[in-house]
């Protein structure tokens, strides 16, 4: 789908912190907002230069950090109306798409048997399910190289666990309400985990380089456990991690 | 190259016993927040940057962010001055009490040790040139909880048994001027805070109380965020579409116990906030002990940024 030009957007500039502006562009999550996200991400980066501490494009929003040491409060604002007027949206199609081997299985999905059957269907089903879509990457943020994408199907939406596990291992591959997403490093957390896979995103992120960017999309493919150990996948089960 | 390997391999800091927790810190890592990598840094920059200032340095060097004390100590392989500035956390040289906010020499069999808290949290202790740490995007700040940074490149705290180097050999000797230089946090102090968007959503009463009587730092306190408690903040908003964090946003979860986001905070998140602490502030709040009482006191953006630009000069004076 080519985004066109006929959606209107409305910018609220918003004081956020003493040198940070929030650029807000939507009130709701769609695919459709990432090409204004994008557009404005590339123009406020371009505007801004060497004034721009931190750029952080989120589902709806941008967080502009700026130097106030080289411009003021007032400064800041009018770069940003310079950076958004006239702004148009990018073709989504340029967004890479990302093939993603996951081996979808309990000992390292435990949540896979509960998703299956909140949606009313096999495990296989939900397996084929999960990879039947392209979905889309809305943001980077939890850890480095942690890619927010959606929308999951509303069948298999499936809320946050009641108590956070204390230790999801790295590649993970999980599902909160109409979200997924795959954790870069073991950490905490309370996604429904359906498998793992053994592509490298932390490393990836720490040279700078996140395999996900905003407006990408990704593809989950179903492997088998020799495939997945083959590529350097780590069998061990989700319960016997520390 | 030579010179820099030359130094590693002449002297060196061993860490003999390690107490609560002490990280490697510059200013932190900048322009790499859409990667979803935190921010991290000196958690009381300005303690961290006095004490930089001390030896001469760059004012973001490489320095060492200890907390609490709890027994940590230190041995030098060759004569070393180092500074100290920030929190007093009872620091001993070979027994003898050392001031904060002051260089001092250190001597192979001297042993430098820090105690416990009598002032502040953190202690910020300089080393001539900076520390040696290899960089990782653009800064040696440890982060733990992202395997980044530090003496390792793994975000691991320091440890007994590593071995501490720096880059200079011939510090200057400094002073700081009498009323100058830190000053960690009373009970009572106010923490300036710029009012954010979703200020509105919240219940006018709750609000009234928010800036109206002071808020108790909780023990639930790490370099990720600062949890404040008093009464329940209530609004119209349990949570929001996620987005970018700013350094000492104050955020509301459901508890409606505020938690004021710091250095080491997700790049985004999806609570309301009533807004956001100035740098100055978040320095502060980094130097409170539990049980502390602060008062939130709204500022302007603007005034905000001329008391920021006015702080920054106190190391360019002199």
């Amino acid at each position: 789908m080519k985004p066109t030009n006929e959606r209107r957007i409305e910018t609220r500039i918003e004081t956020t912190s003493m040198d940070a502006l929030m650029v807000r562009l939507f009130d709701t999550i769609e695919e459709s907002n990432m090409a204004w996200v994008i557009a404005a991400d590339q123009a406020l980066r371009h505007t801004f230069g060497p004034v721009l501490i931190d750029l952080v494009p989120s589902y709806t929003t941008l967080l502009v950090h700026y130097d106030c040491q080289q411009v003021n409060h007032t400064e800041a604002l009018q770069l940003i109306n310079k950076a958004l007027s006239g702004l148009t949206p990018v073709d989504t199609q340029a967004g890479e798409l990302h093939d993603i081997p996951v081996w979808y299985d309990e000992s390292v999905g435990p949540e896979l048997p509960l998703v299956a059957e909140r949606a009313g269907i096999s495990v296989d089903e939900l397996i084929k399910q999960h990879c039947n879509h392209d979905y889309c990457v809305f943001a980077l943020g939890f850890a480095p190289g942690y890619g927010f994408m959606g929308l999951v199907d509303e069948a298999l939406a499936t809320p946050r666990l009641k108590t956070p596990r204390r230790n999801v291992a790295a590649g993970s591959v999980g599902i909160a309400d109409r979200q997924t997403a795959i954790y870069p490093l073991p950490s905490p957390g309370g996604w429904n985990i359906l498998g793992r896979t053994n592509v490298p995103l932390f490393e990836h992120a720490k040279r700078g380089q996140p395999l996900f960017r905003p407006g990408d999309k990704v593809r989950f493919r179903a492997i088998s456990r020799a495939e997945f150990e083959a590529g350097g996948g780590d069998t061990t089960p989700m319960e016997e991690r520390p | 190259m030579s010179q820099v390997a030359m130094h590693q391999v002449q002297q060196g800091l061993m860490v003999k016993q390690t107490g609560p927790l002490a990280l490697i810190q510059d200013a932190g890592r900048f322009g790499v927040g859409h990667l979803g990598v935190t921010q991290g840094g000196a958690a009381d920059w300005i303690s961290f940057r006095w004490a930089n200032w001390l030896l001469g340095n760059a004012l973001n060097s490489a320095a060492l962010e200890i907390v609490m004390g709890g027994g940590l100590s230190f041995e030098t392989e060759s004569e070393v001055r180092l500074a100290l500035a920030g929190a007093d956390l009872d620091a001993q040289l070979n027994g003898k009490p050392l001031a904060p906010n002051s260089s001092f020499k250190l001597l192979p069999g001297q042993r430098l040790v820090f105690r416990q808290p009598r002032h502040g949290l953190r202690a910020y202790l300089a080393f001539p040139g900076g520390l040696n740490a290899p960089e990782v995007l653009g800064s040696r700040s440890c982060t733990a909880r992202e395997q980044l940074g530090g003496l390792h490149e793994d975000g691991r705290p320091l440890k007994a048994g590593d071995r501490l180097t720096w880059k200079g050999s011939a510090p200057a000797v400094r002073r700081i001027a009498e009323g100058q230089g830190p000053r960690m946090p009373i009970s009572g102090c106010h923490l300036p805070i710029v009012l954010g968007s979703q200020i509105a959503s919240f219940n006018g009463r709750t609000l009234f109380q928010a800036f109206n009587q002071p808020w108790k730092v909780d023990n639930r306190a790490d370099r990720m965020g600062v949890r404040l408690t008093g009464p329940a903040l209530r609004g119209s908003l349990t949570g929001i579409i996620s987005e970018g964090i700013p350094l000492g946003a104050v955020q509301v979860p459901p508890d409606g116990q505020p938690i004021v986001l710091m250095n080491d905070r997700q790049t985004i998140g999806g609570y309301p906030r009533l807004g956001a602490l100035t740098p100055m502030a978040c320095a502060t709040l980094a130097q409170c002990l539990p049980g502390t009482e602060v008062w939130l006191t709204p500022v302007s953006a603007s005034q905000a940024q001329d008391d920021y630009r006015q702080q920054l000069t106190a190391w360019h004076s002199r």
